[in-house]
C-alpha cells in the first residue's frame, strides 16, 4: 500500500484551494536498471476528486507525470470542514484514497 | 443428501459472483477510465483526434506558467489557465518526449479552469496546453528548455 497523500485544502475568498501531493514512483518504462533491461512502467493512471458526492476534478494520467506527484487546483461550492476525498488507480491497479477537511481562509 | 446439494450448489453461485464483481470489474474500470490510445500517440494533432476533437485553434485566452529553462527535467512545475468560455478540460502534452499526452484534466462545472502539476522532460521542447471548451480544442504553446540530460525517472 502506498503512502498516504498530502492534502490541503483551504479557502480563498469563495473557492476552496486544493494542493495534492501523493507518493507515487511514477516509472516511467523508459529507464534501465544496472543490468541494462528495461524496468516496466508503473504510474498512476486515474485521479479524483470529489467534495459533497460530486466529482469536482479527473484526470487521466500518463506515465510522464513526475514522481510523487503535484496536483493544485480550485473549485467553486465548498465549506470550512467539509470533506474532500481523492482516489488515485495506478496501471497495476494499486489504489489509494485519502480526505481532508476544508480549512477556513 | 439433499440439503448437501444444495449447499454446494450456492457455494458455487456465490463464488461466481464475487469472482464477477472482484476481478473483471477492477480491469473493467481500468480499460474505460484510461484513454489509452491518446497516451500513445506522438503528435499534437494525433492526441487531439485520440481525444475525440478533430483540430485545434490557437488562443491567447490561454496562459501557460512555467520556467524557460528547466531546472531538473525530472520535475518541471507547469500551470496552465484557460480564459476560454465553458472551458471542459486542460491537457499537458509536452511534443518532444516519448508519450506526447502527459495528463489530462477534465474540470466539471464549478471547478476553476486552472491546474497545476508537475512533469518529466526527455529534452528541450514545446508543450502544448490543449484546451477542450465547449466541445471544441484550442492550445497555447511555450517552449521549455532543459539543460541536464534526460528525463531520469
Amino acid at each position: 500500500m502506498a503512502d498516504p497523500m498530502r492534502i490541503r485544502a483551504s479557502m480563498t475568498g469563495d473557492k476552496v484551494e486544493v494542493r495534492v501531493l501523493m507518493s507515487h514512483e511514477m516509472e516511467s518504462g523508459q529507464r534501465k536498471d544496472a543490468s541494462g533491461g528495461l524496468v516496466p512502467a508503473h504510474f498512476i493512471q486515474n485521479v479524483t476528486v470529489a467534495h459533497a458526492g460530486k466529482t469536482v476534478l479527473s484526470a487521466q494520467w500518463g506515465p510522464s507525470v513526475s514522481k510523487n506527484p503535484f496536483v493544485h487546483f480550485r473549485f467553486k461550492g465548498g465549506k470550512p470542514g467539509e470533506k474532500v476525498t481523492i482516489n488515485w488507480i495506478d496501471n497495476k491497479g494499486d489504489k489509494r484514497t485519502d480526505e481532508a477537511i476544508i480549512a477556513g481562509g | 443428501m439433499n440439503t448437501k446439494r444444495r449447499a454446494v450448489l450456492k457455494t458455487g453461485a456465490s463464488l461466481l459472483v464475487l469472482t464477477a464483481a472482484g476481478l473483471v470489474r477492477p480491469s473493467q474500470a481500468l480499460a474505460q477510465d484510461w484513454n489509452k490510445a491518446a497516451f500513445g500517440t506522438r503528435s499534437l494533432a494525433e492526441a487531439i483526434k485520440a481525444l475525440g476533437g478533430s483540430g485545434s485553434t490557437e488562443s491567447r485566452d490561454i496562459q501557460i506558467t512555467a520556467p524557460d529553462i528547466a531546472e531538473n527535467s525530472a520535475v518541471v512545475p507547469i500551470s496552465i489557465e484557460s480564459r476560454v468560455p465553458r472551458t471542459q478540460a486542460i491537457a499537458f502534452v509536452i511534443e518532444k518526449n516519448p508519450s506526447i499526452l502527459s495528463a489530462n484534466f477534465d474540470l466539471p462545472e464549478g471547478t476553476d479552469a486552472f491546474v497545476t502539476t508537475r512533469v518529466k522532460m526527455a529534452e528541450t521542447s514545446n508543450v502544448y496546453a490543449l484546451v477542450r471548451a465547449d466541445g471544441k480544442y484550442f492550445h497555447a504553446v511555450k517552449e521549455i528548455k532543459v539543460t541536464q540530460g534526460g528525463c531520469g525517472g
